[in-house]
């Protein structure tokens, strides 16, 4: 694929992208106004409630008395300039909460997402390769617990055994207190810190990053697992497998290069997937971990009925998976010379 | 019973007299299969895919392993380089060089598999890894087996597309395998084979996924491969038409046995078997002129209801009582040829011949 050619597909799909974006904010618009909550209701207290003066006031401040179709009209204005609107709840711009939250979710699913496709990819192999042997059983075990096991339930059972129990690791948060988080380059603590030579804060991050990590991941791990299993054994008999044992390569060699690049494919497509099953599975991990991201910020503000940052929200979630999906079909035509991207 | 020990004078014979060479050296033959049993696993148990096949490959000297679907031809082939699926098991003997195969560990077979002994498979559509390009694929093993650094493997892979008369090897070797035509595939597939300088081709139907026209070219190809080079070949196909232009010799398999060997002029031209009679029949354009094209009534026998007796027997319009009992042995007639049918509705000529011979 020439770069010309990556280019204008690139040009094209972000242009689609843009499009799927407006209609993103009319769906989460709509979704979030036919709610039967007054958001006057949720956010002011007992006693302003009862002063009409109050009310109108607030819902004066953030425009909820126009009629609803201007207020979209008037908050897709606003976007089309980087004004997500203030939150009703920290009183600050959503752009600003979602600059200081959106990094550290995308640490926490970054890492989960390689923690569960290294995993998965690896035992997914293992048990195609073993097929039929007492491995491949355990390991049918293993992805079927790791589909089934409810999240909230591995989330608390994890927090009692590994900090509660046993003590190997921190209850929650991004950094032990007391920690200067690192100077922000990208937003994500171990990869600062680590830009910045500073190991020791590394080390906690990280620490910090496995048991919301792994819990996050788990789920994803077994459907990883399942997929390559069924794909590798797809592509293990095909005469071009046969073809490479009968050249009399190591056998690592005919899975790693032979059976496995074209098994990447169809990874490639459940891996972009899962990343986006993980952003939404972030709503409970960082709950329960405490975990500074736009899922507890999304969490906060839907109880809120804090509405422009939920609106904020539902936009860095609806990006991320256009991305991710682009990100997906790059990859796919980088793994197969076949592939033409249009 | 066996065909390994009949040392073939191929002066005089067939189109390819002669063409072993003056550097074919008197020695043993490349490939000595000897009463070689296989059984596979399947669903109703152990059954046995291929019965006491004999046969020997001389250096430079092309093999034809003649047979339908079911015949064990294939099976005969993947023996060699160990690649029988899992649960197979083999008896009987096959000796490359002089070195017993069937008894090979795992690393010891990858130390034949590629370097002495290449696979070109049927469909190089498939056979080619899609993905990967025809650089790899055509330096890998020579890396692996010869210890080549990059840059020699790389000239070695230029020097064996060029072998194979792919136009702009540098070219074909950025390339990938879907942007070449099934011809060139095949010469790719087959250049890759050559590429570790291996003593045996094992060609499974080489020609069958190439159009007609592109059949010949490979067929020659492999015919001017073993005069040059003086690599031997076993071609499997179920055309005879494939193997009357190169091979030197043929072998008919029916049912996982052997049904009828010889020099291919022989076979070809007074086939003995009534089942290489009806190969010879339904080829079309292939028998005497005028003759219509006469298909074998019925379909090979599937592993698990083999019939008793010869297993062509109820496809045989010649079978007589004792073909539904007793298993035909492989008898040796004159001039390196055998046969295994008990009637031999074809022999009474050649009989005659071979009586003349008789001092």
């Amino acid at each position: 694929m020439s770069p010309a050619g990556l280019g204008r597909f690139l040009a094209r799909r972000l242009g689609i992208g843009a499009v799927l974006v407006v209609g993103i904010t009319l769906v989460a618009f709509v979704l979030t106004h036919i709610v039967p909550a007054d958001p006057a209701t949720a956010n002011l207290g007992q006693r302003a409630l009862g002063d009409p003066a109050i009310v109108k006031a607030f819902n004066h401040e953030y425009g909820l008395d126009k009629p609803v179709v201007d207020q979209y009209f008037i908050y897709l204005w606003k976007l089309l300039h980087g004004n997500f609107g203030i939150s009703e709840q920290s009183h600050r711009p959503v752009a600003t909460d979602l600059g200081q939250y959106v990094p550290a979710t995308i640490e926490l699913a970054l890492f989960a997402i390689v923690i569960s496709v290294v995993v998965g990819v690896g035992l997914g192999v293992l048990a195609a390769v073993r097929r039929g042997r007492p491995v491949d059983s355990v390991l049918r075990v293993v992805s079927l617990l790791g589909v089934s096991m409810p999240t909230f339930w591995v989330a608390l059972f994890a927090f009692y055994l590994f900090f509660y129990k046993l003590g190997w690791l921190p209850s929650g948060g991004r950094l032990s207190p007391g920690l200067q988080p690192p100077k922000e380059i990208t937003g994500l603590y171990t990869v600062d810190a680590l830009l910045h030579g500073q190991w020791s804060l590394f080390v906690n991050a990280l620490q910090h990053l496995i048991l919301p990590g792994i819990v996050l991941g788990i789920f994803t791990v077994g459907t990883v697992l399942r997929f390559t299993r069924a794909s590798v054994l797809e592509v293990i008999n095909n005469d071009y497998v046969r073809a490479a044992r009968a050249k009399g390569l190591p056998e690592w060699t005919v899975i790693t290069r032979h059976v496995m690049r074209p098994a990447l494919l169809s990874i490639a497509t459940v891996a972009g997937i899962a990343f986006g099953g993980l952003l939404s599975g972030t709503v409970l991990v960082e709950k329960i971990y405490s975990w500074p991201g736009i899922g507890q910020y999304a969490y906060n503000s839907a109880v809120n009925l804090d509405l422009p940052a939920i609106m904020g929200v539902s936009m860095v979630v609806a990006v991320i998976y256009i991305l991710i999906n682009l990100a997906v079909d790059v990859l796919y035509s980088v793994l197969d010379p076949r592939i033409e991207l249009r | 019973m066996s065909a390994s020990g009949d040392v073939v004078d191929r002066a005089g014979t067939g189109p390819t007299a002669g063409t072993a060479g003056p550097a074919a050296p008197a020695q043993g033959p490349v490939l000595e299969v000897e009463g070689l049993t296989i059984s596979l696993r399947t669903a109703r148990g152990l059954r046995r895919a291929v019965d006491g096949i004999s046969f020997s490959i001389d250096r430079a000297e092309i093999l034809g392993i003649a047979g339908e679907s079911g015949s064990g031809k294939t099976l005969t082939a993947l023996s060699v380089l160990g690649l029988l699926p899992g649960g197979a098991r083999t008896g009987g003997s096959v000796r490359f060089q002089g070195r017993e195969l069937l008894t090979l560990n795992r690393r010891q077979l990858r130390e034949v598999r590629g370097k002495q002994v290449a696979l070109v498979s049927q469909d190089p559509s498939t056979a080619l890894h899609p993905l990967l390009r025809v650089e790899v694929q055509m330096t890998e093993h020579v890396r692996a087996h010869l210890g080549f650094t990059h840059d020699q493997a790389r000239a070695r892979a230029v020097e064996m597309l060029e072998a194979v008369r792919i136009p702009d090897p540098e070219a074909a070797l950025a390339a990938h395998p879907h942007q070449f035509s099934g011809g060139m595939r095949q010469r790719i597939a087959i250049a890759m084979a050559l590429a570790c300088e291996p003593a045996l081709i094992l060609a499974d139907e080489p020609t069958t996924a190439l159009d007609v026209t592109v059949q010949a070219g490979i067929l020659r190809l492999l015919d001017r491969l073993r005069r040059e080079r003086g690599v031997s070949v076993m071609i499997i196909t179920h055309d005879l038409g494939v193997l009357s232009s190169v091979a030197d010799r043929i072998c008919v398999l029916y049912g996982g046995r052997m049904a009828e060997y010889g020099r291919t002029g022989d076979v070809l031209g007074a086939p003995r078997h009534p089942y290489t009679q009806g190969l010879m029949r339904s080829l079309p354009g292939a028998s005497e002129e005028g003759a219509p094209m006469v298909p074998i009534q019925g379909s090979p026998p599937s592993l698990d209801d083999m019939p008793a007796g010869c297993a062509f027997h109820p496809r045989c319009e010649h079978a007589r009582e004792r073909c539904r009992t007793v298993v035909p042995s492989l008898r040796t007639l004159p001039g390196g040829r055998g046969l295994a049918c008990d009637v031999d509705p074809f022999g009474q000529a050649d009989e005659g011949v071979a009586g003349m011979e008789r001092p």
